[in-house]
């Protein structure tokens, strides 16, 4: 019996009457996972295209996946390495338990790397899938609504912008808050106004900033010590980051960092596939790229004695921190940015300039990223306000 | 000049009135809902800001503060004790005198401030920013900038929440959230967001 048979079977089971009527949102989300929805608009001419909200998600999805991949290896790597120069062996709590399981510690090693980083990121996604899964299919249940794939994308995405080492209990609490406070209080997919994954870690960041920022989180290894790019220029200038790292390896990916946002070339392969498919919007991509190059020579032009993060140039801000991954796959969320054509690039520039700023001039946080974008979303409708409003103007004179 | 810069940036943005420290919030509410009306309550916050800070400071540095009497006499007097009235008294007598003056002049503009600016007397943001301005000790030009640049950042605020609220208008919100509920949590997110301007020292 095929699939299809079987989920036609089950069906009646799940409508209204049927014994699990309650059900119904799990039901119709396993359902159009695996094929086209039946429900045609039957009034008036529309124009029909396979591309739906559920395939658009599932592409952005499939789209983290380079930069997923790259930061297990790189989490791997960068613990690995660490303990062969330090010399040491891992702790003795269950992630190392079943790293020495199934593999060594040689960070020359695929393998190795891979499996080191697979032990802290599944747990991590695991966690944010289930919890924040909890939340979306009870809204769902009780709300009548459906279980939209657009959660597949925030538990992504929210999982690749933690550090490592974080706690599990503070995924779960940082996704539930994401979800349920940042989306489905008002309603569920697209009809929320920030971010869902940067909420929940904004959340996480203001709440306990001990163990999401700093410089003892970014590698999976107990006691390790180590400063992110940006908090390493902020401190000590750009001659000591061109000590340790070249701009190539920035651009690779091999430092430290948040899970998914190390790797500028793994991020751009995805983003290159959202941008040829236009799931993602190259003009807000563009107006990004624009803001934060024109804001950081700008910056290179002012100049500063005491503050070193002046000088850093904007190919450097490119590579490092979560710029490229949040140009790529939070600033681009439909939902929460400018739904203007106009707009959109109004909308990327703020974002642009704005992450300049707060890496540059705000000594609290070395990297702007997340706030930059949260701040953005807040804008988003005023500018397209804006933009209509002046539309509206131009057409007027022209009638009068 | 700098200085008077960096004081007008950081009254806007890093100590925003509404999303810093939650000043002016039942007309911040209770008015955002339309963003052509929160650009009206914007300005009126702005002029009305503009003008009474400067006037308090005014009547704190030659009256009110201790030993500011001293041009009439009274070298060991502190009345500051009288503060918070004062100020209240000389917001409420300018905000009367301004409706009557732009009644009178500008009709255009009173008929577009309307009921804005005889409610704004009642809005803590403005009785906030006269107490700010004593607390910090601020001379007639600072206190001048810093009116304007905390009407501004109320302004702001407003305006960006109203039209955040007309996009909310579409969303489908669980019934005991409704109005003010989704407003307030509405509020606490763009206070998020504008934390990236917490810890600047300019």
């Amino acid at each position: 019996m095929g699939l299809r048979q079987y989920l036609d079977k089950i069906e009646p089971n799940f409508h209204k009457g049927g014994k699990y009527e309650k059900w119904y949102a799990l039901f119709e989300a396993v359902d159009t996972i695996f094929y086209s929805p039946s429900s045609v608009t039957n009034t008036t001419a529309h124009v029909r295209d396979g591309i739906d909200l559920k395939r658009m998600m599932i592409t952005v999805w499939f789209c983290a996946f380079p930069a997923m991949f790259f930061g297990m290896w790189n989490v791997g790597f960068q613990a690995n390495s660490y303990l062969a120069h330090a010399g040491t062996a891992m702790g003795n709590d269950w992630h190392s338990v079943i790293i020495a399981l199934l593999a060594g510690n040689n960070p020359a090693s695929l393998w190795d790397n891979m499996i080191y980083g697979a032990v802290y990121f599944l747990p991590i996604y695991a966690v944010t899938f289930i919890v924040g899964g909890f939340w979306e299919v009870l809204f769902a249940t009780i709300r009548k609504h459906e279980v939209n794939e657009g959660f597949f994308v925030t538990s992504i995405l929210f999982a690749l912008i933690v550090p490592p080492s974080i706690p599990l209990w503070q995924v779960a609490l940082g996704i539930s808050f994401g979800v349920v406070i940042g989306k489905e209080v008002f309603g569920g997919t697209g009809k929320n106004f920030l971010n869902p994954a940067l909420t929940g870690r904004a959340f996480l960041f203001f709440a306990y900033p001990a163990q999401i920022s700093g410089d003892a989180v970014w590698t999976a290894v107990d006691g390790f010590s180590g400063a992110t790019p940006l908090s390493m220029v902020s401190a000590n200038g750009m001659e000591v980051l061109n000590g340790q790292l070249t701009w190539l390896d920035a651009f690779l990916g091999t430092m430290q960092g948040s899970i998914g946002e190390t790797s500028t070339l793994a991020i751009l392969i995805g983003g290159a596939v959202l941008l040829m498919t236009k799931i993602a919007s190259w003009r807000i991509v563009s107006g990004v790229m624009l803001g934060m190059i024109a804001m950081s020579l700008v910056m290179n032009l002012v100049g500063s004695e005491t503050n070193h993060m002046f000088a850093m140039p904007w190919y450097w801000h490119f590579v490092v921190g979560g710029f490229a991954f949040g140009m790529i796959f939070m600033a681009t969320d439909p939902v929460s940015a400018s739904m203007t054509n106009t707009g959109k690039w109004y909308f990327g520039a703020l974002i642009g300039v704005m992450v300049v700023l707060i890496r540059v001039i705000n000594p609290a946080f070395p990297e702007g990223m997340m706030l930059a974008i949260l701040f953005g979303n807040l804008f988003a409708p005023f500018i397209d306000h804006l933009v209509v409003q002046a539309n509206i103007k131009r057409r007027l004179a022209r009638v009068q | 000049m700098e200085h008077y810069l960096s004081l007008l940036l950081k009254a806007v943005f890093v100590e925003n009135m509404a999303l810093a420290f939650f000043l002016g919030m039942c007309t911040f509410l209770a008015l955002s809902k339309k963003i052509q009306a929160a650009v009206g309550l914007g300005i009126a916050v702005v002029v009305v800001l503009t003008i009474t800070v400067p006037v308090n400071n005014l009547i704190y540095q030659n009256v009110l503060k201790e030993g500011a009497l001293a041009w009439a006499g009274y070298p060991n007097v502190d009345l500051s004790f009288l503060g918070l009235l004062t100020y209240i008294g000389v917001i409420a007598a300018i905000v009367q005198i301004l409706e009557m003056v732009l009644d009178k002049y500008f009709p255009d503009l009173y008929n577009a401030l309307g009921v804005f600016l005889p409610l704004i007397t009642v809005n803590c943001a403005i009785m906030g920013a006269s107490l700010f301005m004593v607390e910090r000790d601020y001379n007639f030009g600072e206190s001048l900038v810093y009116g304007f640049g905390a009407g501004t950042g109320w302004a702001f605020a407003i305006v960006v929440l109203a039209g955040i609220r007309e996009k909310l208008k579409y969303s489908d919100v669980p019934e005991g959230l409704r109005g003010l509920g989704i407003t307030f949590i509405t509020v606490g997110l763009m206070s998020l967001g504008f934390m990236s301007f917490s810890g600047i020292s300019l």
